[in-house]
């Protein structure tokens, strides 16, 4: 089922990418990638395993270093910035891991007041509560809040990373395959749950992953990555209405035609 | 042609290990300069138990045993002279002078520093280190910083309790053969003890803390490829800890003596 279209969406530029290159020794992963996302927007970029999707947003989060190239983030430069200012740029993007990355040590509840007690020192015992309950009735699991990781349901734990980046209340989310490893009913729920933390949390976000079904619920854009560059960028049906083979196989191998 | 694969192989083992030691000089330059206020006080404590209160059982086992036997193993040479009241003082001065630091740290190089290298190195290749990165945390000064303190901290104080504990077991040989009462025991032990001894232990024990709490937090941060990578990181944490304490108990044990 495709994605409604979503009204927020405005022209203003939030991220932006432009002649983006990364290599690991002979492997040239990104060759010249340029991207825009606007304001309000949930951004799919789509792509075989290893074509460098998840090198791409570790880059826009300051993970990983460029070879060449400009990535302007909410309109600064991510390489001129010192640790401090990457670090202050950090509270405003949200990162869910495709592993969800959750703290084995802690208990849901720590692992979400964990960013809270570190960057927002000023707030009260009972604030950082009452948080760490809003977002876990927003992603539906306010029964884990005494479980450990090792507890919880894959689905679950997708559920709880992406509860720990909105408890900072991020401009931008980023997504490393959110739907992976998933069974397909739990994916519908983790694909709801981006549309809603779109619409909940004003976010801008781009969604990365090779599950086409994710990509036509969650995105109001798709690009598609072949060769380390965007082969293609518009709505799903823009994208695969084509008559390029290498495309079309793509679509074809996720809906078993 | 032979030769020559003998030279590369060569050359790039030592390339490989001078590489590592450039690579752990800045992971120790980078620590200092991370050890600045504010600091993780309660991660600190949290590992100050790990590492001390955790590995009290291992020690005290292995202290008391090792008290005595180095007291039964000692005493049919002193005692060939007929200078068993000698024990004491022997007894005293091989464990505080050497036997306690160097066994603390070989235990703590094999408990506390493999627990460092595969819990960092699990972390590693789970993105948790990542996930607290690009949450606005500084990993190295929450996981680094408050683990290599806590080594550095904890190890003294253990070594003082090893010590302790080998006295004691030293003190129930030495009853059951001599009848020494605890107060002739301990007054004889200690009279041979000087402030150069403890001062030397205590310091070679802060060293060998720091040098297990960094190589261990170094092998585990910077660990890779899976799961493999965590078994290799405890592994090399162990070894390279074990290691480096020995080459550091020769190099003070030198430096000490030019004070006697």
């Amino acid at each position: 089922m495709h994605k409604k279209h979503t009204t927020a969406v405005s022209e203003e530029i939030i991220i932006s990418i432009r002649g983006l290159e990364k290599s690991f020794g002979n492997n040239h992963v990104l060759r010249g990638v340029d991207l825009d996302l606007y304001r309000g927007e949930n951004l799919v970029v789509l792509g075989r395993s290893g074509t460098g999707k998840s090198v791409l947003i570790k880059i826009i989060v300051g993970l990983l270093k460029p070879d060449a190239g400009t990535v302007m983030v909410l309109g600064e430069n991510i390489a001129h910035l010192d640790d401090k200012a990457l670090l202050q740029l950090r509270l405003k993007i949200g990162f869910s891991f495709q592993s969800s990355a959750l703290y084995d040590s802690m208990t849901v509840r720590e692992n979400l007041e964990f960013p809270l007690l570190r960057n927002s020192r000023q707030l009260s015992k009972e604030e950082i509560n009452s948080a760490v309950k809003e977002v876990l009735e927003d992603v539906g699991l306010q029964q884990t809040i005494d479980q450990y990781p090792a507890e919880l349901s894959g689905g679950q734990r997708k559920r709880i990373g992406i509860a720990r980046t909105l408890i900072m209340r991020p401009k931008i989310m980023l997504y490393d395959e959110p739907t992976a490893g998933l069974d397909p009913v739990t994916s519908v729920e983790i694909n709801s749950l981006i549309n809603e933390v779109q619409e909940r949390y004003n976010t801008s976000s781009i969604i990365i992953t090779h599950d086409l079904t994710c990509a036509s619920a969650t995105g109001d854009r798709v690009a598609l990555l072949l060769d380390g560059r965007f082969a293609r960028v518009g709505s799903f049906d823009e994208v695969f209405n084509t008559n390029d083979e290498r495309i079309n196989s793509f679509y074809d191998y996720n809906f078993i035609k | 042609m032979k030769s020559k694969t003998r030279t590369y192989v060569i050359s790039r083992t030592l390339d490989n290990f001078f590489g590592g030691v450039f690579e752990l000089l800045q992971f120790i330059g980078k620590f200092f300069r991370e050890l600045t206020p504010p600091f993780e006080w309660k991660e600190i404590i949290r590992q100050c138990y790990y590492v001390g209160y955790r590995s009290l059982p291992l020690i005290s086992v292995t202290s008391f045993v090792v008290g005595i036997v180095f007291t039964k193993q000692s005493r049919p040479s002193l005692a060939e002279f007929g200078a068993t009241s000698w024990l004491p003082s022997l007894v005293a001065i091989a464990i505080f002078r050497a036997l306690a630091p160097l066994v603390t740290a070989l235990i703590a190089a094999g408990k506390v520093g493999s627990n460092i290298g595969a819990e960092l190195g699990s972390m590693r290749v789970t993105e948790q280190i990542d996930a607290m990165e690009v949450s606005a945390t500084n990993p190295f000064k929450f996981l680094v910083v408050s683990r290599v303190l806590a080594t550095t901290l904890m190890l003294p104080v253990l070594m003082f309790y090893m010590g302790f504990i080998s006295m004691l077991g030293a003190y129930l040989n030495i009853l059951a053969n001599e009848h020494t009462s605890f107060t002739t025991f301990f007054i004889k032990a200690l009279e041979k003890i000087t402030f150069l001894d403890m001062f030397s232990s205590l310091i070679k024990t802060f060293i060998f803390g720091f040098s297990i709490g960094i190589i261990g937090t170094y092998q585990g941060y910077n660990a890779s490829q899976g799961t493999l990578g965590v078994g290799r990181a405890a592994n090399a944490a162990v070894v390279a800890s074990m290691f480096t304490v020995f080459i550091e108990e020769i190099i003070i044990v030198q430096i000490t003596n030019w004070f006697r």
